[in-house]
Order: structure tokens, then sequence, then C-alpha cells
């Protein structure tokens, strides 16, 4: 009888794993702070992957789904935040003549995106449009892996292969075409603190950036879980002394 | 209710004063704290009571998500993740109703299983049956349902994909496809409904929950020996030897249900359902929900649309016949030396479909789900209703209680 | 004796499973209440700036804060007068006028009674009024004087005053 569970566990199991398979190579695996079961956040990396975000992909990707005011949780204080929300101008209106006018963005306000809307972000990138990233590494397979060896997988063609017109060459990318341009190189951003800034650590930082940003609830979420999986053994174990001593006078 | 009997007393009060007036208090009595269990039942038996459980607690979180959720197209997909980001534990609500939504359909399948391997859909709980695969329908239209309200990437796909089978049928298809839309193609309209939808289904769903409990009450709950009660001493009360036994089953699977909620929420999901929908662009792998993916294996399996259609809703229609399909008098097939073993291969089909009915459908998965397809059907109209020609059931055991003399010896 | 025993450990078993669930359950409802309380982006709703240079004395103008209306009226000398001139024995619930205005011609008030919620009248010229020459709720008839204080009807407290400050003279920040 305990076949069934097994197939069951198994089928649930296996099931996750078709969508990985890609014509793509396969991806290395990096090791991250937030994996496992007390996985966290590194407060540093968080404000140095957003510095990359701000700096490289920011002029072309949007992160519709944040506010200025989540830059808190990453460790900015709030007169950082509203510092950071004051860069930029959102429209708001329309005021008491019925007109529209801009101002300053407020921490309350969701980040300003690079273009007015799809077509525009279309219109300015070959017709491709680059993806919001609020959520990226949800939307992707093993999507922080994914992301990183993304940003660092470009590398020369091979000779028998033709890279069409306004694309890159992307071992990860399926089909190994890709529009973007190679965002990150080494140094490309200077980091205050005096982090070394090869490529490998920007593209790190950023990723750890965007799996909070789609992720937030991570941390809290996985020290919750602790707690209610030891509360259900827990109760597990008395309820299972019970009902053994409540069975055995019965068989 | 056969008139007024003789009302039972009640030390309290408040009780007595209810039960006089509305016998609600020994019908609970006799329904969930006296009603015999027969005492061998496994731990298999205790999956009912969990996918009562975990029916009340989707039914809970999704009218708290409802609260918070936007049914509109331009809306929904953002309305979801402000669920995710900023309402006070509305991350955990959504990983519980999504992820609920998947284990609810791992212990049907265990339940149904259950229900076929000890032959619990034969006389006198045909009708038991019958209910238990309106239930299985109706929780696969509201999963349906349900998974295009994110409006994702998945959700407008899948909502696509489905309700175009319906344009399969001859001459009012069409028609029918543009009404159950309410757009020429899957619109906000659509959402709208699919939100009316999947919000009244669960209660449908409960109430035939309900008459299905009563109706397994009226003769008792089979058992793992597929023999009838004899004697008091072949049963427990439910209360409390089966309440612990059940909690025991509840706390095993809170720990399972959790891990994934906690520390692997999206395993299930399909990571494109993160892509907010896009009527220009179809995802590269569109697949169902892992958990009906045997159906969608069988209608891929036909090269004819109408066909596969047919088949797929056959597949579904065939369990309403199964107590007539099965001629064999004994129930369990612990007592049935063949058609066990078929039983088994059975369920390993079902599996191998779904496994199939995620791949792409072409070259070696193809054939394997034609094959498997043939299996289907073969079980229930060949082998089911013809074994009992050539097999020899076991002995059974006089009655439960001598199981347990047996085994002292 | 063995038996009693046997009983006492089997109850003691039994009452704590029965606790301990008891406590899950409410650990679990708990997460599911939190829910409907304010969520993150309505609480970090901020705060909105008003153009108060067109205002003429003696009138007012309602603006939106927080989805709620505010009051901001030019109060007249003979307003002002009024308002600091009341015994504070006739108050039901007694404050002074300075301590709720900022700057003495202009009030700040949230526009909302505190009785059942209603938006009193007396922000249009042709509004009643009320008794007190303020505000006058239609909705159970409360008249708030013109400081916003509730005079007379079954308010139990005066108007709200928003937290707001002067960010110049002709501009006011609430919130």
């Amino acid at each position: 009888m305990k076949i069934f569970i097994l197939f069951f566990l198994l089928f649930f199991y296996t099931s996750n794993l078709f969508a990985a398979e890609s014509s793509t190579k396969s991806l290395p695996q990096h090791e991250w702070s937030f994996e496992g079961i007390t996985g966290t956040f590194d407060r540093g990396a968080l404000q140095r992957g957003y510095q990359v975000y701000s700096e490289v992909c920011s002029g072309c990707h949007s992160m519709k789904l944040l506010y200025y005011r989540d830059l808190i949780d990453i460790g900015f204080s709030e007169d950082q935040v509203k510092a950071i929300a004051s860069e930029f101008t959102v429209i708001d209106g329309p005021n008491d003549e019925g007109e529209m006018f801009e101002r300053d963005a407020r921490p309350a306000d969701r980040f300003v995106s690079p273009y007015l809307n799809d077509n525009e972000a279309r219109a300015n990138n070959n017709g491709a449009y680059p993806p919001d990233l609020s959520v990226i590494t949800k939307a992707k397979k093993d999507g922080a892996n994914y992301i990183y060896n993304l940003l660092l997988g470009y590398k020369d063609p091979p000779a028998d292969m033709e890279v069409g017109e306004g694309m890159y060459y992307n071992i990860y990318m399926a089909g190994n075409q890709i529009a973007m341009p190679q965002p990150i190189y080494d140094e490309s951003v200077d980091y205050a603190d005096g982090t070394n800034n090869s490529a490998e650590q920007l593209a790190e930082d950023l990723v750890v950036f965007l799996t909070w940003a789609a992720e937030p609830e991570l941390e809290v979420r996985k020290n919750l879980g602790i707690k209610v999986i030891l509360f259900f053994i827990i109760l597990g174990f008395i309820i299972f002394l019970a009902k053994n001593r409540l069975w055995r006078e019965v068989h | 209710m056969s008139g007024p009997a003789e009302p039972k007393k009640y030390k309290n009060p408040v009780l007595n004063w209810i039960e006089f007036r509305l016998p609600i208090i020994s019908y609970f009595e006799r329904e969930y704290g006296d009603y015999p269990m027969p005492k061998n039942c496994n731990y298999f038996w205790s999956f009912g009571a969990l996918a009562t459980i975990i029916l009340v607690v989707m039914i809970v979180s999704g009218i708290f998500l409802a609260m918070n959720y936007t049914p509109h197209t331009d809306m929904a997909f953002d309305s979801v993740e402000r669920i995710m980001r900023d309402v006070n534990y509305g991350w955990l609500l959504r990983y519980i109703h999504s992820n609920g939504a998947a284990f609810f359909f791992i212990v049907i399948y265990i339940h149904i299983l259950r229900g076929m391997y000890y032959g619990s859909y034969k006389y006198p709980r045909e009708l038991n049956w019958i209910l238990g695969v309106f239930i299985y329908l109706l929780m696969m239209a509201t999963s349906f349902l349900g998974y295009t309200l994110p409006w994702g990437q998945m959700s407008y796909w899948g909502a696509t994909v489905i309700t175009n089978l319906f344009s399969a049928i001859p001459i009012i298809g069409e028609g029918l496809k543009t009404w159950l839309l309410g757009d020429y193609t899957v619109g906000n309209a659509t959402l709208n409904r699919f939100f009316a939808l999947h919000y009244v289904l669960p209660f449908v769903i409960f109430g035939v929950v309900a008459l299905h409990v009563a109706a397994v009450h009226v003769h008792g709950s089979n058992n793992p020996a597929g023999i009838d009660i004899k004697s008091k001493g072949d049963t427990v009360t439910f209360f409390p030897y089966m309440l612990f036994k059940d909690a025991l089953a509840v706390c095993a699977f809170g720990v399972l249900i959790s891990a994934v909620i906690f520390f692997g929420p999206n395993l299930m999901a399909e990571v494109d359902n993160y892509i907010p929908a896009d009527p220009l662009v179809t995802p590269a792998h569109i697949v169902p929900n892992w958990y009906l993916a045997p159906f969608y294996a069988i209608l891929r399996a036909v090269p004819d649309k109408l066909g596969g259609v047919l088949l797929m809703f056959g597949a579904i229609a065939i369990l309403f016949f199964l107590p007539w399909l099965d001629r064999s008098k004994v129930r369990s097939c612990n007592y049935r030396p063949m058609y066990k073993w078929f039983m088994m291969l059975f369920f390993v089909n079902f599996f191998i479909l779904g496994y199939v009915g995620l791949k792409p459908a072409e070259g070696l998965y193809l054939l394997i789900a034609r094959l498997g397809l043939i299996y289907y059907f073969g079980f229930f109209l060949i082998i089911t209703p013809f074994i009992n020609w050539i097999e020899k059931p076991k002995t059974l055991p006089a009655s439960i209680s001598d199981i347990y003399l047996g085994m002292n010896k | 004796m063995a038996e009693v025993k046997n009983n006492k450990r089997r109850s003691f078993l039994q009452l704590s499973t029965i606790s301990l669930g008891a406590v899950g359950t409410a650990a679990f409802i708990w997460p599911f209440l939190k829910s409907m309380n304010p969520a993150e982006d309505t609480l970090a709703l901020g705060s909105t700036e008003v153009n108060i240079a067109d205002i003429e004395e003696g009138q007012g103008i309602t603006v939106k804060w927080r989805g709620k209306p505010v009051f901001i009226r030019k109060r007249t000398q003979q307003e002002i007068t009024e308002a600091k001139t009341v015994n504070l024995e006739d108050l039901k619930d007694p404050a002074i006028d300075d301590d709720r205005v900022k700057k003495d011609e202009w009030l700040v008030l949230v526009g909302i009674c505190t009785h059942l919620g209603c938006v009193p009248l007396g922000q249009k010229i042709t509004d009643m009024k009320g008794e007190y020459n303020g505000w006058y709720c239609p909705c159970h008839g409360s008249h708030y004087d013109s400081s916003g204080r509730i005079r007379k009807g079954p308010a139990p407290t005066n108007l709200a005053v928003p937290p707001y400050k002067f960010i110049n003279d002709t501009t006011i920040k609430i919130g």
C-alpha cells in the first residue's frame, strides 16, 4: 500500500522538473545566501544590488511592482529613501486647474519606469521588450541561477554561427541569441563601500537584489515555516502517544 | 427525520433546550461520536477527513484573498502581487491557497484510488461513489477557473486552450465557446465570470461533500478486508479512536504541506504565470496543472480534435459506471489475486499518463500516451467486467475480528 | 490500580492534545484576521499639499487626504473672536481655539462628523452652518462652532485636526 504514496511523491517531484528542459547549456549552480531553510539576504549585497540595478539596468528595465518605501526593508534609512525617490519625477494630477503636473517622487510612489508604456519600450529597443524585473527570478525556471549565468554568459559566437543584426551571442539564452547587449563588465559600477567590483560580484549582488524584489517575504516566510513545522511535529508526537494508548486495548 | 422521537435528555439545560427543538446534538453524537468505524481501517481511511479539512481551509483562505483581489484584466496580476507584498500575511494566504489546491488533488487522488483498490464503490455504496465523482468533476472545474485568476501567461493560455475544447463540438461549438467567454477571446468578461464561478463552486462542493458523508454513514465505512460489519466487536467508535487517528494524519500532512508552503511555495507553480498575460505571445510550453495532466495526455493522444475531446470527457464519465462494470462480489483487491495487479498497473498507467501529459506531444511521448490511453479504457471496459471469468478470489475472513484472531495464532 | 494510572495518563495526553490543537487553531486564524487590516500601500499613502493662496476670507475648500475630506477655512475676524471667547464650561469637549489652529485665520479639520461619520454641511456659502456659525451635520443634527468644536447634538467630540504644517504662506502640507 505504501507504494501508492511513493507514486504520488514521485509524480509530484518529477512533474516539477519538466520545464527545466531546454536545448541550451544546463545552468551551473551558484551558492546563494537566501537558499536553504534558514536562508537570509545580506543587506550589504542588497544595497549594492540596488545600485547595480539603478546604474545599469534601470535605463531599460522597469520594476513596476516595487515602491521606493520598499527600500527601507533592505537597510536604507527613511531619509535615504526620500532622497533616492526625490531624484525621480512622476506625473501627478489633475491639479485644481485640471492639469497634470510633474513632481518629485515620494517613498509611497512606485519605481518610475524608464518608458511611458510598453510600445515606447519596444520602439527604443529594436522591437524587443525589456521585461519588467519585479518578479523576474520567479518568472524563470531556477531564476536566480539563470539570471546570474545569463549576465555572465556573453561569449564570442562560434565560427559557424551567424548572429542576427542587433543580437548578441549568449550561451545561456534559449537559441543563444539575445537582444540585450552585455550589461555588466568588470568595474562597470563603483561601490562606495570598496567591495570588489568584478563582473561576477556585480552580477551576484544584482541577483540578490532581484530575488529580494521578487520575494520580499522570504526571510519572514522561512522563519515562520520552521515554527509551524515544529508545532506540527510536537503536536503529532503527543497525538501519536495518545492514539497508541487508546488503540492498545482495541487489537 | 422520522417524526419526533423521544428526545434525548442532557444534563446541560442549554443542550436540552436545543435538542428538544432541533435534535442536532444527538445527530452529531450519533454521526461523529458513537459512529462505528471498522476497526481494521488503515490510514488510507483518513484521507476523507483530510480532504474535508483542506476544503474548509481553501474556502476560508479564498474568501480572505477575494477581499483583496481585483477581477479586471488590467489589475488582476498586480492585485495578486499586491496581496503578496503589501497585504498583512497576504503571501501566506496566497501560498496556502495555491499549494492547498495541489495538495487537495493529491489527497483526493489517494482517496479515489483507495476507494478503487478496496472496492468501496460496490453495493451498497454506489451512490456514494457517484457523488464522489461529481465532487472530483467540480474540483477540476473550480481549479481550472481559479488558475485563470492571477492573469499570468499560463492563466490566459490555459483558459484559451481549455475553452477552445468546446469549439470542437459540431454546429454549436463556436457559439457555445463565445457564450462561455462572453467575448471573442478570453477577455475581461471571461475573467469576471470565472471569478464569480470560482467563488461559488466551492460552496457547491461543500454541499455535495455533505451528501457524500451522509451517504457513507448510512451503511458505514468499507474496510481493507471489504467485508461487512458483523458485530459491535468489529468496530470502534469514531470518537475518540478514529478522531485521534485522523488527527495524527492531519499532523503528518501539516508537516508536508508546510514544507512546501514555507520553503518551496513556487515548486508546483509554472514560472510563466509570473509573467503578466499577453494575448499576442504564447509561452513555449503550455501545460495544464499537473493534477489534470493525465486527461490532457488523453486529449492529445487522439489525432482528431472532436475525438480527443470526447475521449477525454469519456475518461472521466466512465468513472460513473465503475460500480456496474465491476461484476465481482469481492470488494477488496487484497482478496483478488489477479485484479489486484491490473489495479496496480492502472495506477502506474495513470501516473505515466500524467507524466507524458506534461511533455511535448511528439515522438515517444505520443506513443506512450496512446498505449496509456488504450490501457485506461481497456482496464474499465474489458478487464474489470470480464476478469471474474478467470479469477478465483481468495477466501474472505468470516468477520473483521477474525482477522486479528488469525494474526495472534 | 494500574488501570486508574493508565486512565490518568490517557486523559492527560488527550487534554494536552486538545489544548495544543486549540492553540494551533488560534494561531492559524490570526494571519487571516490580520490580513483585513490596512495593507502597507494604504498605510504608506502620503501627504497632500494644498495651495491656499486663492481662498477668500470667510470661505473654505475641501480637499482629500487619505480618502477623507479635509476642510480648510479662512476665518473672518468675527469667527475668530467667537471661537476665542467661548466659555469653556459651555463645551461638551472642552478645547481652546489656540490648540486647534496654527495661524488664527486658518482652520484645518478632518471633515467627518464624530458621531457616525457623515460629512457636515457648511463648506459652501449656501450651506446651513448650524446654530454656532460653523458646521452642521445633516445626518443626526450635530452643530459645530467656528473652531470645529461640538456644541449641540449627538456627536461626542470635536472635529479632528489632522497633522499639517505650513510649508510657506500659501501652501499647507497635510499628513
